[in-house]
């Protein structure tokens, strides 16, 4: 036996359940409680950049779709910078660069508006994160844009399987809006990251 | 600028796994791919960042957040506290806690939920908090109720508050439940046991405090979080490294 080393063990993860809304986006859920929902507005009124629209929808192993998911978005600011001390640079007035966003409970489809991030560390890309009943820990997974050029992005580079990089690019349709679907299982799985 | 350092890889034989076959929910929802590895970049290092601004003052007191004025919730009136730290054992000041539970009859204020238990009228179930400059954090609210779910024929959720947490980075956030000391139905609970290491399952579980009691008003639960620990940067002042 070895002395003990002097670490704590991270708190294990559980599953969000099916109430999460209540918890987290309880505004957008039908349920006013708090004056100020937060994630509700990603980026503000004084924004730089071009403002898009990001809709899409989760499905599982059926290809049923998750009606009961809660995604969380986050971005950097068209410049690449995200709001945070450690990130080099001051984003506008009002730029959080972190959204909530839940689907309508009968078709599971969901949207939210934001504006393109700029590069950082390669491809202009959102961070999210998904949570549901039925996951027990929350799934990290990355969103690319179509009209960008994503091919010397060292994340998507690191994907073994080329054809699986096709589920982290978001295809841009008409008005800048954006089409992301989640796949959590099965033919076309989306990838996601252990960070 | 040199590449920011990194935290602690996620121990992730102490969480549950995503295909846990007795929570029936997780078969059709669980990835079947191996997670692709990634070194902590600028992406995941930062993580959005809350203060008292965004939440209201009363906003951690759930027996009084939705009540009537003059009315509260019914069922025991508990004060659910403790620490928000890292891996080092080092506090997590300014995280943002959010927490969601049922009521004392083991209802949500949720149109999804069904159960024969009744709504009570003064009762949100919701609450939210940012955690001081040690960490710190607190909530008064009454202890909720088991409830049945439909995943055996006939299973019950130990009583348990859902906690949200965000630290200072995307790579800590968090989503966990905390289960209260005695129940007897931790053990019989296929969410739970999802968890693969009896002592995860511990850190899962709130400890009644009774220095932390109000005499004659509350009792008490401690129930600390951990969130993922960080690196060093090798010019860091090791005064304050870990
Ligand atoms: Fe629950």
């Amino acid at each position: 036996m070895a002395q003990k080393l002097d670490y704590l063990r991270e708190t294990a993860s559980q599953t969000a359940g099916p109430y999460v809304h209540i918890g987290l986006a309880p505004g957008a859920a039908g349920f006013e409680i708090f004056d100020n929902e937060l994630g509700q507005d990603i980026a503000g009124p004084n924004a730089k950049g071009e403002r898009i629209r990001v809709e899409g929808i989760v499905r599982d192993g059926t290809g049923s779709p998750v009606k009961d998911v809660l995604i969380e978005i986050w971005q950097a600011n068209a410049d690449g910078i995200y709001a945070h001390p450690e990130s080099a640079g001051e984003v506008e007035e009002g730029f959080r660069g972190f959204g909530r966003v839940i689907p309508a409970f009968e078709t599971g489809i969901w949207a939210f508006d934001t504006i393109k991030p700029g590069a950082v560390d390669g491809a202009p890309h959102l961070n999210l994160w998904v949570v549901a009943r039925g996951i027990n820990v929350g799934l990290n997974t990355r969103l690319y844009f179509s009209d960008e050029d994503n091919s010397a992005d060292p994340v998507l580079n690191l994907i073994e399987w080329e054809n699986r990089r096709a589920t982290l690019i978001a295809q841009r349709g008409d008005d800048a809006t954006y089409r992301f679907d989640i796949t959590l299982q099965g033919d076309n799985e989306t990838v996601f990251f252990d960070v | 600028m040199g590449k920011p350092a990194e935290y602690y890889q996620r121990d992730r034989r102490l969480h549950p796994p995503a295909h846990a076959p007795h929570y029936k929910t997780s078969v059709t929802r669980s990835p079947q791919k191996a997670l692709i590895s990634l070194e902590n970049s600028i992406s995941e290092i930062t993580g959005p960042r809350f203060g008292h601004n965004d939440i209201g003052a009363n906003d951690n007191d759930l027996l009084f957040n939705f009540a009537t004025p003059g009315e509260s919730p019914i069922g025991e009136r508990i004060i659910m506290h403790g620490r928000v730290l890292d891996e080092n054992a080092r506090p997590v000041p300014n995280a943002l806690v959010e927490i969601w539970q049922a009521n004392a009859g083991g209802r949500y204020r949720h149109k999804k939920d069904t159960y024969l238990a009744p709504m009570d009228p003064n009762f949100g179930g919701c609450g939210r908090t940012i955690t001081d400059e040690n960490g710190y954090y607190f909530f008064r609210t009454v202890k909720p109720g088991a409830y049945p779910w439909r995943n055996w024929v006939n299973d019950w959720r130990p009583a348990h508050i859902h906690f949200s947490i965000f630290g200072t980075a995307w790579a800590q956030r968090l989503i966990t439940q905390c289960y209260f000391e005695g129940d007897p139905l931790i053990p019989k609970c296929p969410i739970v046991q999802s968890i693969p290491d009896p002592e995860a399952i511990e850190q899962l579980t709130a400890a009644l405090d009774l220095n932390a009691t109000i005499p004659l008003d509350s009792i008490a639960y401690k129930f600390d979080v951990v969130l993922r620990g960080r690196r060093s940067t090798l010019f860091e002042n090791r005064m304050e490294g870990n």
